[in-house]
């Protein structure tokens, strides 16, 4: 056989592509929204609440749309659980912000209203970050995070 | 070095007969500086003279015989002191006695075998090279010269193509394919990456080209990882039934052939990894080896044969197609 001493660099044959692959919908959806902060309470017992929104295709997420309200330390929660039962290097969460709930504060502290954006817009990179990631995607305390109405703390940890 | 100013010292300088037309080749030194040295192959004769200048002439030289080695070795940076000689090979030039004037002799170490590829690593070495000495009493005086062997191979009579269907359970299912499993230096990695399930975000897909060099054995076993190349092949989220194309030319990267147990010390293996990166920068990847090997160099055939290779690229005319079964049938 001869040698070629050029070598054939043409494409390898492919499957051409379903069109309704192609401009379908992708198998990947997946948007959070974490907005409409809203402080409940009064004087000391202050706390903030924001709305998180989930729109998915995902299969493994029972529900395709869902809306629920969590509060900072909500999130926190989910964190050292997703820490503590994966091996998971989860994001960081924006800062707890101590220093802000000090007392003699010249401003509202945590309730600042920019404060309160900062930490939104954080909350929302984490928990995208989070939602995404396959190996979190099986763990309860994500699913009930974000698709049951309240967290129940006493819940049995595990996979889904 | 000599520590008396009275006495008789020697140069020694070492030249190859075919040294005008022989081929030099650069290799890298240990301190990753290039060289050039003498190309060798298997099987070639070694052949020379020795050169012995005396530094002042009328005075002699008394010595305990002079020779010549011609020495294949490994040397782990470990283990400096150990020397694992695979080829040692010895030539006397003269009994012992004494040189009155300079002089010249001639060696030649016959059909030499030179079974490895030489090869200067991150923790080993192995190189070929000629030692000429004097021995003497109280110091040796001696010079060496380092050659550079090549391993050659010929195209492999099975080549199979690698395919695999890997991924993500529900997350993630891709089947890669790479035209061969053995390339030869100056090939073309040709390849797909067909998607069978896109369930993450995608941002971008790599291919690497992962060189690993294992020195020691048993429990010492140590690997010693070097990605030579990255190479992106796709940029943007893939949907299910996309076809990403792999044309990666191996010739603009610096590697050796493959060497699996060299003498039982050490091994170069290369592996090609596909990375895939998702919008929160996770990684995903899957890495497959590949046999590398070195090609000799081969008599250019006729310009019409690669024209007609050329233009079979535009997706296989049947004019073209029957140029080339043409070009093919005019060289045999």
């Amino acid at each position: 056989m001869s040698e070629s001493t050029v070598a054939d660099t043409r494409r390898l044959n492919s499957k051409p592509q379903d069109l309704t692959d192609a401009y379908g919908p992708p198998s990947n959806f997946l948007e959070i929204d974490v907005y409409d902060p809203q402080t409940i309470g009064v004087g000391r017992n202050r706390f903030t609440t924001y709305e998180v929104r989930m729109r998915t295709n995902l299969p493994i997420f029972k529900l395709k749309e869902s809306c629920v309200r969590r509060r900072y330390s909500d999130f926190e929660w989910l964190k050292n659980e997703l820490e503590r039962d994966s091996k998971i290097v989860v994001p960081p969460l924006p800062g707890k912000a101590l220093k802000r709930q000090l007392p003699f504060r010249g401003d509202e502290g945590i309730f600042e209203e920019s404060f309160i954006e900062e930490r939104r817009v954080g909350l929302e990179q984490f928990i995208n970050r989070i939602a995404g990631h396959p190996l979190a995607q099986n763990e309860r305390c994500l699913h009930m995070f974000l698709q049951e109405e309240s967290i129940d703390r006493n819940y049995i940890p595990g996979k889904v | 070095m000599s520590f008396f100013s009275f006495g008789q010292s020697a140069e020694i300088d070492i030249v190859l007969n075919d040294g005008e037309t022989r081929k030099k080749v650069e290799h890298k030194t240990e301190d990753g500086k290039k060289e050039k040295y003498f190309l060798f192959y298997d099987g070639e004769t070694v052949s020379g003279k020795v050169n012995i200048t005396l530094k002042n002439p009328g005075k002699r030289l008394e010595h305990q015989g002079i020779k010549i080695e011609f020495i294949g070795q490994i040397e782990l940076y470990y283990d400096r002191g150990n020397h694992h000689e695979f080829v040692s090979l010895v030539k006397d030039l003269a009994r012992p006695g004494e040189m009155t004037q300079s002089q010249t002799f001639d060696f030649e170490f016959t059909h030499v075998e030179k079974p490895y590829e030489s090869y200067t690593g991150q923790n080993v070495k192995l190189r070929y090279f000629l030692r000429a000495t004097v021995s003497r009493r109280l110091n040796d005086i001696s010079k060496e010269m380092d050659i550079v062997v090549h391993t050659l191979s010929t195209y492999p009579e099975l080549n199979s193509s690698i395919k695999m269907e890997v991924g993500i359970e529900d997350c993630l299912h891709i089947e890669f394919e790479y035209n061969k499993s053995k390339y030869h230096l100056k090939d073309v990695i040709v390849g797909k990456i067909y998607f069978l399930l896109v369930r993450i975000k995608i941002k971008h897909m790599e291919i690497d080209i992962i060189k690993r060099e294992t020195t020691g054995t048993g429990p010492n076993v140590y690997h010693e990882n070097d990605t030579i190349a990255k190479y992106e092949i796709m940029d943007g989220a893939p949907v299910r039934g996309e076809s990403i194309p792999i044309r990666l030319f191996l010739a603009g990267y610096e590697m050796t052939p493959t060497m699996r147990d060299i003498n039982k010390k050490f091994s170069v293996r290369y592996y090609l990894n596909l990375v895939l990166i998702d919008e929160e920068e996770r990684r995903y990847f899957k890495q497959q080896e590949i046999t590398l090997w070195r090609k000799g160099d081969v008599v250019r055939k006729s310009m019409s044969h690669q024209a007609a290779i050329a233009s079979l690229r535009f997706e296989g005319s049947a004019g073209a197609e029957k140029a080339l079964a043409q070009t093919r049938e005019d060289s045999h």
